[in-house]
């Protein structure tokens, strides 16, 4: 009965969401450029260079924040899959669907960019290292999302599927990075150690958590924008859509007339 | 007991996989040649052989029971038998449990009873061959299991093969890491206990989850 409770669930809907999305995006987008900018100025020409690593070490830079993005992106992805099948909010959906295929590049950028680094700096491109593993069957488990996504038809049988399967994986997660890294202990002994001993130079470390929040702020952006399509895409029948469309076609081209239908 | 509803669905499902019994058949010969590929594609050198044979039986195994999966569901689904049974006044997941057990009596049993001669063609010795139909024998039930659930997804869908891969497989690297270390453990003359242990850690906790997770998972195909 409380106001608070209705507040909660205002963006929930549709349209409110849609609004919100339309006023955020261009400060998120605005802080994701410039953060990396800024993080890649000082990475590039005001951080040291490594006195063991020369400057390949540089890599780290987007290596470490896309790999925590990663991790972090399907346990968001998660929680919303959790939301979708107890809650049935249709938002919830429209979000996790939004998420996966940031998340998959996240993963796809943390491998890519390891093997460059790996190559001058353990002489390897792939080390079938516990932690690159996990991270190559973490983007199975988004590539498996949403593949199952786009693999059934109806799409309310879809969002609740593709969920139930992403909650079994992040349970399974954990269950998983273990394994492998016992499997590995067993099978190579440790091989490769990624700890760097001494801590981290501040313009080093300045440039990192600069380029973490534009990951950050690029993750939520690309994926809110996402959802704006996902969300008109899905709700193109909704009234608050059509006059959208109708709004927004009368704009360049002054008066014309609408019906208020979308086009399908 | 002998008019258990229950009772009587395994006995209907038991009956119905073993009828079907080419693809029982296919699925252990599917078993038998993946195994057979692999001393030709590494090497037959009897070391070699020794060192891959746990991972070559597991992996084999883990794509048969992959494969065994398609028609665990889609029959039912197709002529609305599954909703009947889901509407019924018996506990789904209990319903599902004696799916899946029906299903890896005949799909699974028979790789555990033939992975001794595969262990002796792979010049593996007598507890190391004991040791290896142990771990597919707490191993398989799991795959089967969890299996389920991916089975359940998918039901109903074209072409879902390579789907069904593709959303297993990275869940399935835990089972086939314990399984083929228990055998290399052996080898190496250290106790396999604790992977056993793990492995039938794994079991039971996927007796628990998996069952009831597949059944929410029909409940969403079936919706």
């Amino acid at each position: 009965m409380s106001d608070k409770r209705v507040q909660w669930f205002k963006f929930a809907s549709p349209g409110n969401f849609f609004a919100l999305v339309e006023k955020l995006l261009p400060w998120l987008w605005a802080a994701a450029i410039i953060s990396t900018v800024a993080g890649l100025y000082i990475g590039f020409f005001v951080a040291p260079v490594d006195y063991q690593q020369g400057n390949s070490y540089r890599i780290m830079f987007i290596h470490v924040p896309a790999a925590w993005m990663s991790m972090f992106i399907y346990f968001i992805l998660a929680v919303y899959a959790f939301i979708t099948l107890v809650w049935r909010i249709k938002m919830a959906d429209v979000l996790a669907v939004s998420l996966a295929p940031t998340g998959a590049l996240f993963t796809f950028a943390a491998l890519w960019t390891g093997a460059l680094w790996g190559r001058p700096t353990w002489g390897a491109y792939w080390v079938w290292d516990a932690r690159l593993t996990s991270e190559l069957l973490l983007l199975f488990l988004y590539l498996g999302y949403m593949a199952l996504h786009a693999a059934i038809p109806d799409r309310q049988r879809a969002s609740r599927a593709a969920s139930l399967l992403a909650l079994v994986g992040v349970v399974n997660l954990p269950i998983i990075y273990f394994s492998v890294k016992w499997w590995n202990t067993l099978h190579q002994g440790a091989s490769v150690s990624v700890s760097k001993g001494a801590s981290m130079d501040s313009r080093m470390l300045a440039a990192m958590l600069l380029l973490s929040f534009a990951c950050w702020m690029y993750a939520i952006a690309v994926s809110l924008t996402r959802a704006q399509a996902e969300t008109l895409d899905r709700e193109r029948g909704a009234t608050w859509a059509s006059s959208l469309a109708a709004a927004q076609a009368k704009e360049p081209e002054g008066d014309v007339e609408t019906t208020g239908e979308v086009p399908v | 007991m002998m008019g258990h509803p229950l009772y009587v669905l395994f006995r209907r499902d038991l009956a119905l996989f073993l009828r079907r019994r080419q693809d029982a058949m296919a699925i252990v010969g599917f078993f038998l040649v993946a195994v057979a590929l692999f001393p030709l594609g590494i090497s037959p050198e009897p070391e070699i052989l020794r060192t891959i044979a746990p991972g070559a039986v597991w992996i084999a195994a883990l794509f048969s029971t992959v494969l065994a999966l398609e028609r665990l569901f889609s029959d039912d689904l197709a002529d609305g038998t599954l909703e009947q049974q889901l509407l019924s006044s018996q506990p789904q997941n209990v319903m599902v449990l004696v799916r899946l057990a029906a299903h890896w009596l005949v799909t699974g049993l028979p790789l555990v009873l033939l992975s001794p001669v595969i262990g002796l063609q792979f010049g593996l010795h007598g507890e190391e061959v004991a040791v290896l139909a142990l771990s597919l024998l707490l191993g398989t039930p799991v795959l089967v299991l969890l299996g389920g659930i991916g089975a359940a997804l998918t039901a109903g869908l074209h072409g879902s093969g390579g789907l069904v891969t593709l959303l297993l497989l990275p869940l399935y690297v835990p089972v086939l890491v314990l399984g083929t270390a228990a055998v290399s453990a052996t080898m190496t003359q250290t106790s396999p206990e604790a992977h056993l242990s793990l492995l039938g850690a794994a079991l039971l906790a996927a007796l628990v989850l998996a069952p009831w997770t597949a059944a929410a998972a029909l409940r969403i195909t079936t919706d």
